[in-house]
């Protein structure tokens, strides 16, 4: 038994050494035609084994052909069910053998089937491809090996490691595969000095399976003995255990800082332009989360438009969705609320009655159903810094998008002629207009500003939220309380305001859970309005006391 | 003041000639040039507007294509159906008001409609007390029988209980989150798993039990906590019985998160081939779901049937999933059931029903059992990116409705009856009694 591991081992290592060294000895043996038959129609069970008996193969092909299964691209041809490797290009796939690698005429998506995978042959795959990549050139596919390879290490995988690890030079590939052998060490069969400073090494390490370790070092069994025998690992874990949850601690708290931070973001890009309409201009706009909605929608378009090119598409629809939303609002203020200033019931309703006019457009348009919005490769996944913390990425650029779109407005008002004629009107109306300034017209451009940040905050919702029609109802109320808080007519107490109940809300989730908490939060701020009317940050002012 | 109840006025007018236009045209266009004298009227109660339209539009399209068929077969004791569409846009009250609309107004036969627990539970007093007939396509908490309800989709037995029974016995789960918005039927399923897990043994320290709102966005701290609540080395699954929109951003965040399916597995109950053909369906590849029909059974009958909704729909790219499913099995059996009685009179149809078998799209057969509910197979699937599934497991019969759970204390005792001589939708077999209560 060990004999032949160990012959299985070296030809194993002999392939990879094979796929390295570039040569183009191809030993096509019945095993690898068998196992390619047993791929494309055999039943589950059939299919794992295949996947080992391919691996063994020794076939030059192996590596590529067990990818390509992995990522989704192997195929089989309907008409002679010959397995081949496809790539979507928009109006069929273009293909080459899986076999012989050679270019074969693109076809049509109906005539190829996808082979499907389950998750067992899922993780089956990433273990046999990681010790197939053991080797590879690339230190990112080494250390994406070695991760696949630690869920389960059995002789043969740390046998593996160990040569590799002689070899090793990318300091962070030697970690994780020391990080093995280090758990290894704490295993009850070694000397006690060795488990010892096994576990002084790892105590330093911000590593979940260390963690779990150490808490099985301590744990007891049912009649309330410990599993650990010995006493001396059992308190030096325990200690160890401590310090960890220290840092874990620390790491959780940096964590729900980083939630609050970007859901804050969130609130504050869908009430930003609210803060322009109702808070600067006064208007009651119902229609506000409709206009998000209309944004969300552009990024979907501009996806239908260029598809080869996702990533480029969101930049793009970020311009065009604050020039849809922007005219749409501008239509909106002159075709309706112009005629109703100063009748703040009136305008709640119109803008309310134009908000399911928008809604059923877009059902009749797109359909009732949701669109799919796909996320680009840049925003998917996560920043792993270790074990315990990981920031995701698309609420990373939010966040950041969130401060630009801000920064941004800022300046428009402070800088442009635009901005001073806001602010003017908004601090007395009358007095400006006698002044010279064009107040229905900068009643409408400013409308339209508002809008069409309210447009720029929909291309970030389609990135992590649902587009449909109802995408602007799930928003209002929050943009409006994210305002009224933060006092109205004040862009500054608006991001304030949205930061602060981003992070309150997810201080309180994991305590009260995601009901209560919102619950919490309501509460809060009713019961904060009647202390302090005008919000966290007041307008100043004669005009605004009057 | 009177300005603004102008305005009111004005919208709602508004409002209601175009739902109006939008019914009647409807109608007409089901009705074709039938008279309306020798018509049956079947009503078809499911929002076209408003928060569950994206579920509900296809199934009002589903009716109408049924009901066309079968008046192409020659339509139904000689008379020609009649599809009578309305819209309870999303507003449970509503559901009740058409409700009554549709049996006094226009005389129907039987409805087909509701999708939501809370639509059903708002139509209920109204179809006991007007003695209609409501069949109702969705999987649901269990917990009621109602002599006018016929529970076409699954009762918790017929899908949440296998499910966890796969996840224990082939994935070897250990650890269990039961992730749920924040209404009916994710309480009371939860409620059912959780002291069915109970009863396997599993510890209260193993089960995570959480609830979001109603389309509720932002579950970064809740996919960290599943994440920690999975990295215990124990095998942990999510149970999800999260509904609607709040799926998509769920989902996104896991796979944000780097939670795989090969990790912790999602097995989702409201999530079908409708949902999954709005969204990027990367993230989610690998996840469970289960339901009683996935369209990507081979089968013949299955076949015909995608082939004649993508000739009613003119449309190739649109799926079909377990209502639509549950919808054409009720259908027919209310057609079967009218033959045999030779009268749409609700009580003779009610006593009719009871046993009359139709074979599943999906292979068996469906039959309509003394409870009001039907038999069918309970299937698993893992979602492939193309947004249809994989069946992975699968019961090897079909399984049979049960109207009360029989792991919750308080209803192990109650069963559904509703032939002699029991006749009770909550016959207590303690106590001998039929509670009373209605439904």
């Amino acid at each position: 038994m060990r004999l032949f591991t160990l012959s299985r081992q070296c030809r194993l290592l002999g392939l990879t050494l094979l796929l390295l060294s570039g040569s183009a000895q191809v030993r096509a043996g019945d095993v690898f035609v068998d196992s390619l038959a047993t791929l494309r129609q055999g039943s589950m069970a059939a299919r794992e084994q295949a996947i080992t008996d391919l691996a063994e193969s020794g076939h030059i092909r192996t590596l590529t052909i067990l990818q390509a299964l992995l990522d989704g691209n192997l195929y089989e041809l309907k008409q002679d069910g010959r397995l081949v490797i496809a790539h979507d290009n928009g109006q069929g796939y273009d293909l080459r053998d899986a076999v012989s690698n050679e270019a074969m005429p693109a076809v049509a998506k109906d005539d190829a089937g996808k082979i499907n995978l389950t998750n067992k042959l899922r993780t089956l795959l990433r273990k046999t491809i990681g010790q197939l990549q053991l080797n590879a050139n690339d230190p990112k596919l080494r250390l994406a090996a070695v991760n696949a390879m630690v869920k389960e290490t059995d002789d043969k995988a740390l046998e593996l490691l160990a040569s590799r690890l002689e070899k090793e030079s990318d300091s962070a590939v030697r970690e994780a595969i020391q990080l093995v052998f280090l758990l290894q060490d704490t295993e009850s069969g070694h000397a006690k000095q060795r488990r010892i400073d096994a576990i002084n090494a790892l105590k330093s390490y911000d590593s979940q399976d260390a963690m779990n370790r150490f808490k099985a070092l301590v744990e007891k069994n049912a009649e309330g003995a410990y599993l650990e025998p010995d006493a001396d690992i059992r308190n030096l874990a325990g200690a160890a255990l401590i310090g960890m949850n220290t840092r874990l601690n620390l790491y959780g708290a940096l964590e729900t800082l980083f939630f609050g931070l970007s859901l804050g973001a969130v609130l504050v890009l869908a009430a930003i332009g609210l803060a322009i309409t109702f808070g600067v201009m006064g208007v009651i706009n119902m229609a506000h989360g409709e206009l998000m909605m209309l944004g969300a929608y552009t990024t979907y378009v501009m996806q239908l438009a260029m598809p080869e090119n996702l990533g480029a598409s969101v930049l793009l629809a970020i311009p065009a969705a604050f020039v849809i939303a922007g005219v749409t609002g501008i239509a909106i203020e002159r075709g309706i609320i112009r005629f109703l200033y100063g009748r703040p019931l009136e305008t709640l309703l119109a803008t309310f009655g134009v908000s399911l006019f928008l809604q059923q457009t877009v059902r009749s348009i797109f359909s009732p159903l949701n669109r799919n919005v796909a996320t680009p490769e840049w925003m998917s996944g996560s920043w792993r810094i270790n074990d315990f913390l990981a920031l995701t990425w698309n609420r990373f650029y939010i966040l950041l998008f969130c401060l630009l779109v801000f920064a941004a407005l800022l300046q428009i008002l402070k800088r442009t002629r635009l901005g001073l004629e806001v602010r003017a009107v908004a601090q007395n109306r009358a007095m400006a207009k006698a002044m010279g300034i064009p107040t229905a017209r900068v009643d409408a451009m400013t409308f339209g500003l508002g809008s069409g940040i309210a447009g720029v905050a929909g291309v970030a919702l389609s990135q992590i939220t649902n587009v449909g029609p109802n995408l602007g109802q799930a928003y209002i109320v929050d943009s409006f309380m994210v305002v009224v808080f933060g006092g109205v007519g004040n862009l500054l107490g608006t991001l304030i305001a949205g930061f602060s109940l981003g992070i309150a809300n997810k201080v309180l989730e994991p305590y009260a859970g995601a009901v209560l908490a919102k619950i919490l939060i309501l509460v809060f701020i009713i019961l904060f309005i009647q202390k302090r009317p005008r919000g966290l940050f007041p307008q100043k002012g004669r005009a605004a006391e009057s | 003041m009177k300005q603004n109840l102008l305005a009111v006025m004005a919208k709602n007018s508004v409002l209601k000639t175009v739902s109006r236009s939008l019914v009647l045209s409807l109608t007409a266009l089901a009705v074709g040039a039938a008279n309306a004298e020798d018509t049956i009227k079947v009503g078809v109660l499911h929002s076209l507007s408003g928060t569950m339209a994206i579920s509900e539009t296809t199934l009002k399209d589903t009716m109408l294509m049924l009901v066309d068929e079968q008046n192409k077969k020659g339509g139904l004791l000689g008379k020609k159906l009649e599809a009578v569409v309305v819209d309870p846009a999303s507003n449970w009250p509503l559901f009740a008001e058409k409700t009554r609309e549709l049996l006094t107004k226009d005389k129907v036969a039987a409805i087909f409609g509701c999708w939501t627990s809370v639509s059903r539970k708002s139509v209920l007093p109204v179809i006991e007390e007007l003695n209609g007939i409501l069949f109702y396509p969705v999987q649901y908490e269990g917990e009621e029988s109602s002599k006018n309800v016929f529970y076409t989709g699954a009762a918790p037995n017929q899908q949440a209980v296998p499910a966890v029974d796969y996840l224990m016995n082939d994935l070897k789960v250990k650890r269990w989150v039961l992730a749920g918005t924040d209404y009916v039927y994710p309480r009371t399923t939860n409620k059912i798993l959780e002291a069915y897990l109970k009863a396997k043994g599993v510890s209260p320290k193993d089960i995570m039990i959480n609830y979001t709102p109603f389309g509720h966005s932002d579950w970064q701290s809740i996919v960290a906590d599943i994440k920690k609540f999975g990295s215990t080395g124990k095998k942990t699954a999510v149970v999800s019985t999260i509904n609607g929109d709040a799926n998509v951003p769920f989902y996104k965040e896991l796979g944000n998160q780097g939670v795989s399916a090969e990790d912790i597995p999602v097995v989702a109950f409201s999530v079908g081939e409708e949902e999954l053909s709005g969204i990027d369906t990367k993230p989610l590849v690998g996840h469970l779901a289960a339901w009683n029909y996935f369209m990507s059974i081979d089968t013949t009958k299955n076949a015909e049937f995608i082939k004649k909704w993508h000739e009613y729909i003119k449309d190739p790219k649109r799926v079909t999933n377990d209502p639509m499913e549950a919808h054409f099995i009720g259908f027919n059996m209310w057609v079967k059931a009218v033959e045999k009685a030779g009268t749409t009179e609700p009580d003779a149809v009610q006593k009719a029903i009871i046993g009359v078998e139709f074979p599943n799209l999906t292979g068996g057969i469906a039959k309509m059992l003394p409870n009001h509910h039907i038999s069918k197979p309970v299937l698993i699937g893992e979602i492939q990116d193309d947004g249809q599934f994989l069946t992975v497991w699968q019961t090897n019969k079909v399984v049979d409705g049960d109207a009360w759970s029989d792991y919750l204390p308080e209803s192990k005792v109650i069963i559904a009856d509703w032939t002699p001589p029991i006749n009770c939708g909550n016959y207590s077999t303690k106590t001998k009694k039929c509670s009373g209560q209605k439904y």
